[in-house]
């Protein structure tokens, strides 16, 4: 194996570590509410998803290598700025998760390969208009959007509600529920899948092995396709949990009112050209179904955290892809990047084996909440739940 | 200001967002409340409406019947319909969005 092909082959495991990251942090973007209002039990409900990231992956092919254009000088990108973008993304999700923040894997992946392009080219390598116009504004504006189309939607909809028994009223949003979660699912393994592809793409093209304009080869679909399906699979409770016991205690028409604005804000969007994080839209629209429900908790508290969070994440994510940079070029040339993959491997395996030690499973994901992610039982404070 | 912001795309994405987002869930909402068995809303809990095979007056117009009326099932097929419809729209918009 020549230094090149090695270079090629630890991106892409990056790369496809990232996607799976991807899947697991999001997962419940689409699935929380349904989770914890029963519509679906826990495994079925990733099951779906998964299932649903996998064909949304396959609908739509037209994203090369887009995701750094319009961000960043991609004639300045060298696969070792994508490797240590790469893991400035996968550390920033892998530490959200294990907080159960959900945090945008979208905003971590662009965070990453900001920050090591920074580090790499300097500043006049960022193009930060783009960066503001198409990812910071939309970030600041989606949730907002999407939690006043949501509060329109469950004011509505109990108001609507009002007298019709409650066996039928939750019996017909739970299945209302499974269909606009359904279809969150759809997009986001349209949007987010093709997000790596193209990280792939930029990559094969940064190393001559692809003509500046290809599309996406197939066997990067395929191998992404099933990278976010598989992540999904795994399910991450802890943002699950989060998202849905933690914000807004959550009844199945705001279920279903919160996946229908998260399903067409983010579809809307995307007709406009604005690929957006499914995890802002859907935070917003949780926490919109818990405002325009006269009675409902909503804890400001731990949306304050989210904020404070998606604010972090570009700067944060930047931070890590700028260091991880840094580090490959101690050592320079393959044997760095390879040196900074370890360190990373390394990174990955502690942060798996702390959450372990609170683990967030499918049989406990719905336990009442006691102020944290970890349920009730396992930490200090029993006997506020269950 | 319009350098950094679409402001076009913004009021469409805000519009077409309520009357989508929030239009059919109450659509939705609209369908199975004509699904319900007709009662006054003072009946507390809904709990004596479960007989839905009990004496059933077709047609529908008497207040107190325990199945909906014809004209209501066809409120709530066309109201289910019209959010299939939209769900299939916004699949080929996945499918069309390049």
């Amino acid at each position: 194996m020549t230094g090149n092909s090695i270079l090629i082959a630890l991106v892409v495991t990056a790369a496809l570590a990232f996607d799976f990251t991807n899947g697991f942090h999001d997962t419940g973007n689409a699935m929380a509410t349904s989770i914890a209002t029963g519509a679906l039990p826990p495994r079925i409900a990733v099951a779906v998803s998964s299932i649903l990231n996998l064909v949304g992956a396959f609908l739509s092919l037209s994203v090369a290598a887009t995701i750094a254009g319009g961000l960043v000088q991609t004639h300045l990108v060298t696969l070792t700025v994508v490797f240590a973008g790469l893991a400035g993304g996968i550390l920033w999700n892998l530490g959200t998760w294990y907080l159960g923040i959900p945090s945008s894997s979208s905003h971590a992946l662009i965070g990453g390969i900001v920050g090591s392009t920074l580090a790499a080219a300097g500043g006049h390598a960022v193009q930060w208009h783009g960066l503001v116009s198409k990812v910071v504004l939309p970030a600041v504006l989606s949730p907002v959007i999407a939690g006043l189309v949501a509060a329109a939607g469950t004011l509505t909809v109990y108001r609507l509600m009002r007298g019709v028994p409650d066996d039928l009223r939750v019996r017909g949003f739970r299945i209302g529920q499974i269909g606009s979660a359904s279809m969150v699912s759809l997009a986001h393994g349209t949007n987010d899948a093709q997000k790596t592809m193209g990280v792939i793409t930029l990559a094969l093209i940064a190393n001559g092995s692809l003509g500046a304009h290809a599309r996406a080869p197939l066997w990067v679909i395929v191998s992404c396709a099933l990278a976010i399906s598989l992540g999904t699979f795994a399910g991450g409770w802890r943002v699950i949990r989060t998202l849905g016991k933690g914000l807004v205690e959550i009844e199945a028409p705001q279920g279903m009112a919160a996946e229908s604005a998260s399903a067409a804000v983010i579809l809307l969007s995307a007709n406009f050209g604005y690929s957006l994080s499914t995890t802002h839209v859907a935070t917003g629209s949780i926490l919109g179904s818990g405002v325009g429900k006269t009675g409902a908790q909503v804890r400001w508290a731990v949306a304050g955290r989210m904020a404070a969070a998606w604010v972090l994440t570009l700067p944060a994510a930047g931070i890590v892809g700028a260091l991880a940079f840094a580090a490959t070029r101690v050592i320079g040339g393959t044997a760095g990047t390879s040196a900074v993959f370890v360190l990373l491997a390394a990174c990955v395996t502690a942060l798996y084996l702390a959450s372990r030690r609170t683990a967030v499973t499918a049989s406990n994901v719905n336990s009442e909440w006691a102020g944290s992610v970890t349920p009730a039982t396992l930490s200090a404070t029993t006997g506020a739940a269950l | 200001m319009h350098s950094w912001i679409n402001l076009n795309a913004l009021w469409k994405i805000v519009v077409i967002g309520l009357l989508a987002g929030a239009g059919l869930p109450a659509l939705f909402a609209v369908g199975l409340r004509a699904l319900a068995p007709r009662t006054r809303k003072a009946v507390p809990g809904g709990a004596a409406q479960e007989e839905l095979s009990g004496a059933g007056t077709v047609g529908g117009t008497e207040p107190s019947s325990g199945r909906p009326g014809l004209l209501s099932a066809l409120m709530a097929v066309l109201c289910f319909a019209v959010v299939l419809a939209a769900m299939g729209w916004g699949i080929y918009s996945i499918v069309h969005n390049s």
